[in-house]
């Protein structure tokens, strides 16, 4: 580093690891028949909240989750109806940030505090979001989450590696850029011993993600506002 | 000019001390939330715009309706409203700097806000916002402040403020137009997605701001010598008239587009404020209570036997500013995160120090607008206007 004067160091950017993956849009595939087969699993939930000091907050509404699960007709409002088979009825559904192509959260946050990276990820700094909420708001799928209160006394066993949060500001699945970023694929993909959720890019036509979205029937969460999710399910 | 504020009888300096006293009591509170965080309120992970939100969309209609007196005074000449007109500049000045502290006090991290400034977003609707309402409250602070400057030297108001009234008309109208499509704009909340948002938001603004400047004008005229006359009387209450049959209609347009249309997601939210969905109903007995006081202020304005009864119109006005007050304050936005995205249902009441808060707010807004009101009395009383 090139030092400007007593005490001052000049700022370089961050060179991205060669060991780091990389893609045009990363997207998520959960093959709901294998969760089904293993219920109750909550093995990738666990991982992910451990690992980012997720606080396990009692009071429902100050709650903080970055992936959860919930029954169809709430994972999917405008395509359930109440003739559905039981097997979809009983299905619980991972649900997580959708890393949207158009994502709302972005279009409103005022301080640019929330962004789509190149890659596709829709990330936080946590340090600029002013806690104004406005992308709570914005967001179709709920999967946002605000520190209504101090974080730390909830963390049960804290991850050292992973910072934790500070009350007033909003969190959210990161896709676990961080882990990308030393090679590592997501948390919950990793968790999951029985291979229920697949990563991979969107943008390259010969990847193994499209080559399961080309063979595989497949639902998004509300396409019919245009938001563009990034996590498919395959029903 | 502000000389004029630290001198008046007991009765002035009493409610000085009073709203002070409120101001401090809610400040209190507001310490206690920068310590516990926004937690303290009835907020949720559903429900994460509450009571300050609601206020703030309130205030903002309260503040743009200063328009209804200061169109037709500088636009079409009507004399009548002469000496109304400073009276509507101030209530928006207070109004304006309500909603920039209910802004302040609902930001989860209160000394990050100049993180607006420092990060400009053109894309939220917030930047603009920031913009439209700061604007506002300069334009009321330079158009109200040398008009009245002007009757306190005995003179017509300067000609290069002309610009900055005539600027100051279509910026009203911008302000409830830009703080509606702060809502009007995000895909997935049904009750808040329709084209009718920003004007139904004028509409209940040009209904409820006037009806709010009567009642304050009724209160100056019952301690002062201040009297706006019985024509200009009558004329707002016209306005007041318009708009609020505006606002009942364009809610009946809401209901045959979510009614007749049969789709269920837009029926939802009005379904919770009116019906309760799914046995949760705290806002049932709120929405109708409003609903019924503004129809039936709506049929009494109409009668012009009970709209031009002087004695009868503050009343009338308090239904109309309670009506709106809950449709907006209460309703509307809360009504926006009922049932959540995911269709569950959390309701939503704000906690004490939330009210208190609120209050305090409310406090500091009505010391301002005593304190110019009072500014403005006095210099008219030296001139030997009233």
């Amino acid at each position: 580093m090139g030092v400007l004067s007593k005490g001052e160091v000049k700022a370089y950017a961050v060179k991205p690891s060669e060991k780091g993956l990389t893609a045009g849009r990363w997207a998520m595939v959960i093959d709901t028949r294998v969760c089904r087969k293993h219920e109750p699993c909550e093995e990738c939930i666990h991982a992910c909240h451990h690992l980012h000091n997720v606080p396990q907050i009692p009071y429902k509404k100050h709650e903080i989750k970055w992936i959860w699960k919930d029954e169809f007709e709430h994972a999917f409002p405008d395509t359930a109806h109440e003739y559905a088979n039981e097997v979809l009825k009983d299905r619980e559904f991972l649900l997580l940030c959708n890393h949207c192509e158009h994502p709302p959260c972005v279009r409103v946050c005022p301080t640019k505090a929330t962004f789509k990276r190149e890659d596709g990820i829709v990330m936080m700094d946590m340090h600029r979001c002013i806690g104004c909420r406005f992308c709570m708001a914005a967001c179709p799928y709920g999967s946002r989450s605000f520190n209504w209160r101090d974080p730390r006394p909830f963390i049960k066993n804290p991850n050292p590696s992973y910072p934790t949060r500070m009350k007033g500001v909003v969190e959210k699945c990161t896709f676990c850029t961080e882990r990308l970023a030393e090679g590592k694929l997501p948390a919950c993909v990793e968790a999951c011993k029985h291979g229920a959720i697949i990563v991979g890019d969107l943008a390259d036509p010969h990847s193994e993600i499209n080559k399961i979205l080309r063979e595989y029937f497949t639902l998004r969460r509300k396409v019919h506002l245009g938001t563009g999710p990034s996590v498919f399910y395959i029903i | 000019m502000l000389e004029k504020a630290l001198v008046g009888s007991k009765k002035y300096y009493a409610l000085v001390f009073f709203l002070a006293a409120v101001f401090l009591v809610g400040f209190f509170f507001f310490l206690k939330q920068l310590k516990f965080g926004l937690g303290i309120t009835g907020m949720s992970r559903d429900v994460s715009w509450g009571f300050y939100v609601a206020q703030f969309t309130y205030l903002v209609g309260v503040a743009a309706s200063a328009v209804m007196v200061v169109l037709p005074y500088y636009l079409h000449n009507y004399k009548d409203y002469g000496k109304l007109t400073i009276f509507g500049e101030f209530l928006a000045i207070g109004a304006v700097t309500m909603c920039l502290l209910f802004i302040v006090v609902d930001i989860g991290q209160t000394h990050r806000l100049f993180n607006v400034l420092l990060h400009p977003t053109p894309n939220s609707m917030l930047f603009y916002d920031m913009i439209v309402l700061n604007g506002y409250l300069l334009l009321n602070l330079i158009c109200g402040w040398t008009a009245l400057h002007a009757i306190y030297k005995g003179t017509k108001y300067p000609d290069w403020v002309k610009p900055f009234i005539y600027l100051s008309i279509p910026w009203a109208f911008s302000i409830h137009t830009v703080t509606a499509f702060l809502y009007a704009g995000l895909p997935g909340r049904h009750f808040w997605l329709t084209a009718v948002m920003a004007p139904r938001f004028l509409a209940s603004a040009f209904c409820s701001g006037p009806a709010l400047l009567l009642l304050l004008i009724y209160i100056v005229k019952t301690f002062t010598r201040f009297d706006p006359g019985e024509k200009a009387i009558k004329a707002l209450a016209k306005t007041i008239t318009y708009a609020l049959l505006a606002n009942l209609f364009l809610f009946g347009c809401e209901l045959f587009t979510a009614f007749y249309s049969g789709i269920p997601s837009h029926q939802f939210s009005i379904k919770y404020l009116f019906a309760g969905l799914h046995g949760h109903m705290k806002l049932v007995p709120w929405m109708w209570t409003a609903y019924a006081l503004m129809l039936i202020a709506a049929v009494l304005f109409v009668i012009p036997k009970t709209r031009n009864n002087l004695g009868l119109l503050p009343l009338l006005c308090i239904l109309v500013v309670i009506g709106t007050w809950i449709d907006k304050g209460m309703g509307l936005i809360i009504g926006g995160f009922i049932p959540n995205p995911l269709e569950r249902i959390t309701e939503y009441m704000p906690t004490f120090p939330e009210v208190m808060i609120s209050v305090g707010i409310y406090a500091a807004g009505f010391l301002i607008i005593t304190v110019l009101y009072k500014i403005a009395i006095s210099v008219m009383e030296s001139r030997g206007l009233i």
